[in-house]
């Protein structure tokens, strides 16, 4: 109940372990026959005369191996007392998967063409892949050495992983924040990586927004990709229809995303963590159905195209110069460069204002009812707190962030359609901020660079990615359920300052 | 009728362990994919179509989907159970997404058709050039939907294996205390579901005749819809908001527009959730704290 899973599954296996282990293995691999064979076995494709079966049993067997060996080793490392190892493990893979990935983003592009897996690109994946192991590794003897000596008390453990986390953070943050300053000054720098970090600090946006529905007040939210949308097209229509400048169109896209967000809170005011991420995930799909059959509106499938560009205090930058552009302005040579730094700041500084406001809400009463309704909200309501704005202007807060982000992508891509709004976005954001820990500002950037960038390094793999991605989720549940960071602390504490975990709490009604 | 079988998996599992199983939609789209395999292979193995064949396919295809409902909980929930709320879903997501992704590297991304199996019907009434036909196929898929039920009914109520499933959903701790094995209980549950899941997921196939890796998605979404509306928890109340959801689609996109039919299926939802939190045949759930 209260220990972690590696440590709660692990049953005296004194007599005999590597027998036992074999047959625990063994059974693993019929398990996974049953699993594989048909599915992976067979494979159906369209041939003469309708289906066919294709025959793939090699495929199946080394699933099987797979399978088998790694039941095996698991089985053996739980039965020497090695219980610290998978949590640790949790730990040291995705801290060092980014930096690893900081690394590839910071380097220069490959020349176009090549990829990291074709012959072009083999020296630099080699050479990350011993960064990703080498700094694995160390994070891996920190983590697993802090806690090895006994199997203490999970929550004193992880206490303390935490604490030395915090203080890490402490000098991380402002080094992630002056590298983010940095980088379009850095020399090597491109415009491909330049395009990567707006993307990357679009999600990590988004992922702030998200944060506080989730993180800080505890509401699941599977739709906050409509909110995003909302942003998005009410910034293109009114951009397009009216003329509207991106400054003025800006606040009022936040402004009906957190209206959006309003009326999608009302409803749902009533109902539990489950049911409440279902509604979400519903309404996240009307909007995106909507959006697909309102074609006199929003153009359908083709949506909107020819969005105007973000001026620079009236300056434009249109690519060939001329009078009154940004170039012409300040003297320089017309190049598109600029449009780009320029959206990389614009999006830098939107989402620091999601971080900044995010971290003075947190101390302030507002913050706090939402971290106490995250912990439990029958006592909320005891102690006078009222839930219904508490949980509505979380909602709208986060909504009016995912506004702000949907106004900058639209502008960004200067066209959007609904393509860009599926369920998989939402996924995909509820996944940074749970991989990063629900609540931690800096776990969320971590995360985001960690995923966005993945999905960029590893694009060739586009079906594998997605496969490794749901199981990045299970398995961070399954061994870390806090995310990479966890910080269940409470922003504003009275007296000692201790990590609250589950066991102290029990569950909480969200 | 295929949204009720889809419902009272989730019903089922909601019941018990309390909690929404996401992926249950996934396992219904790996059912069906495993029921278009096992055609497929007993089309190449000699046994053609035929009762006894199909009998044979919906075994096969119950066994197979039953093993991934008891690995999807093995790996996915069990670890998590006593986590904090939120946690088992968020697994439940992920677990929706590799299932997706699994049967699409396994079996590729393109649409799979296949041909009726089961041509044929009875005219009911020809009217001025338009024929209302019964077709074999949907009488096969109301009889089966029917006889699955039933047993299942059975199942529930007068085993010892129902019994237990009861207690633990009415109290697990103390289900445990009085010697029933909750862990196993909840995995037979699982493995139960998941069995529903396939028969749904092999009629579905039946009944369309084409699958792709995404159908999961939708039908998991208005089969919880159907659940929610006929009372979570609750049996049959899960097969009447199957029955309803089915209906109102149907009508709705004969009357109003086939573009927005899914947008209505969202939309009960949300006021069943608003308005009538315990369903059609649900029960009041008070909150202990």
């Amino acid at each position: 109940m209260s220990a972690p899973a590696g440590v709660a599954e692990a049953p005296p296996r004194a007599a005999a372990p590597v027998a036992g282990a074999l047959r625990e293995a063994g059974l693993a691999a019929l398990v996974a026959l049953g699993l594989f064979g048909p599915m992976v076995g067979l494979r159906t494709e369209p041939g003469a005369g309708g289906l066919m079966l294709v025959q793939r049993w090699p495929t199946v067997a080394l699933l099987c191996a797979m399978v088998f060996v790694g039941r095996f080793g698991l089985v053996w490392a739980r039965s020497h007392r090695f219980p610290a190892f998978l949590p640790a493990l949790a730990r040291a893979v995705p801290l060092a998967l980014a930096l690893a990935l900081l690394f590839a983003l910071m380097l220069p592009p490959l020349p176009t063409g090549e990829t990291l897996l074709s012959a072009g690109g083999h020296d630099r994946a080699l050479a990350l892949l011993a960064l990703f192991v080498v700094a694995g590794g160390v994070f891996l003897a920190l983590g697993w050495g802090r806690a090895a000596p006994a199997v203490a008390v999970a929550s004193t453990r992880s206490g303390r992983w935490e604490g030395s986390l915090r203080r890490f953070g402490r000098v991380l943050g402002p080094l992630l924040l002056a590298l983010a300053l940095l980088l379009p000054a850095l020399p090597w720098v491109g415009r491909y990586t330049l395009d990567l970090g707006i993307l990357v600090l679009t999600y990590v946006m988004l992922g702030w927004g998200l944060n506080i529905v989730v993180g800080l007040a505890g509401l699941l939210d599977l739709g906050y990709v409509a909110f995003y949308a909302v942003g998005a097209y009410s910034y293109a229509l009114l951009s397009t229809s009216l003329g509207w400048s991106f400054w003025l169109c800006l606040p009022l896209a936040g402004i009906m995303a957190a209206f959006a967000g309003i009326l999608l809170g009302f409803p749902v005011l009533r109902l539990r963590g489950d049911y409440l991420a279902i509604v979400t995930l519903g309404f996240g799909e009307i909007i995106r159905i909507v959006l697909l059959n309102w074609v006199s509106l929003t153009g359908g499938p083709n949506g909107i195209g020819g969005i105007p560009r973000p001026s620079f205090f009236g300056l434009s930058f249109s690519a060939g110069g001329g009078p009154g552009s940004f170039a012409d302005f300040f003297g320089l040579e017309p190049s598109p460069t600029h449009r780009v730094v320029f959206l990389y700041y614009l999006i830098l500084a939107l989402a620091l204002l999601t971080n900044w406001v995010t971290i003075r809400l947190r101390r302030q009463p507002l913050g706090r009812a939402w971290e106490a309704l995250r912990e439990d909200e029958i006592a909320c309501r005891a102690l006078g707190i009222n839930v219904t704005t508490t949980k509505l202007t979380a909602f709208a807060l986060g909504a009016m962030f995912g506004g702000f982000a949907g106004a900058f992508f639209a502008t960004r891509q200067a066209f959007i359609s609904p393509e860009s709004f599926t369920f998989l976005e939402s996924a995909i954001v509820l996944a940074i901020v749970v991989l990063g820990g629900l609540g931690s500002q800096i776990g969320v950037a971590i995360a985001a660079v960690v995923m966005i960038g993945g999905f960029e390094v590893f694009r060739d793999l586009a079906e594998w990615r997605m496969l490794v991605f749901g199981g990045a989720m299970v398995l961070i549940m399954v061994l870390r359920p806090r995310g990479i960071v966890a910080s269940r602390t409470p922003t504003v504490a009275l007296g000692k300052r201790r990590a609250i975990s589950g066991e102290l709490v029990g569950e909480g009604h969200g | 009728m295929i949204y009720g079988l889809i419902a009272v998996g989730y019903t089922m599992v909601y019941g018990i362990i309390g909690m929404i199983n996401f992926a249950h939609g996934d396992v219904f789209m790996v059912g069906a994919f495993l029921a278009l395999i096992s055609i497929l292979a007993l089309g190449a193995g000699g046994i053609a179509a035929g009762p006894a064949a199909l009998l044979l396919v919906l075994l096969l295809t119950v066994a197979f989907t039953a093993l991934y409902g008891w690995t999807v909980e093995r790996l996915a929930y069990r670890p998590l159970r006593g986590s904090f709320r939120l946690a088992p879903l968020i697994s439940a997501i992920g677990m929706s997404i590799v299932l997706q992704n699994y049967v699409q590297i396994a079996q590729g991304a393109r649409v799979k058709p296949l041909e009726p199996l089961v041509p044929g019907g009875i005219t009911l009434l020809t009217e001025a050039g338009f024929a209302a036909q019964l077709s074999y196929m949907q009488m096969l898929i109301v009889a089966v939907t029917l006889g699955v039920l039933a047993v299942f009914t059975w199942l529930v109520t007068r085993t010892p294996l129902g019994r237990a499933m009861r207690a633990c959903e009415q109290d697990r701790r103390m289900a445990s205390l009085l010697g029933i094995d909750t862990d196993r209980t909840i995995s037979l549950t699982f493995v139960i579901g998941a069995g529903l899941a396939a028969v749904a997921g092999m009629m579905y196939l039946l009944r369309y005749g084409v699958i792709d890796f995404y159908i999961g998605f939708l039908a998991g979404v208005k089969a919880f819809t159907a659940a929610v509306l006929g009372g979570i928890g609750s049996l049959p109340g899960a097969v009447l908001g199957g029955l309803l959801i089915g209906l109102i689609e149907t009508f709705w996109s004969a009357y109003f527009s086939v573009q927005y039919k899914d947008v209505a299926a969202f939309s009960i939802l949300v006021l069943t959730l608003v308005f009538l939190p315990t369903g059609l045949l649900g029960r009041a759930e008070v909150e202990k704290v």
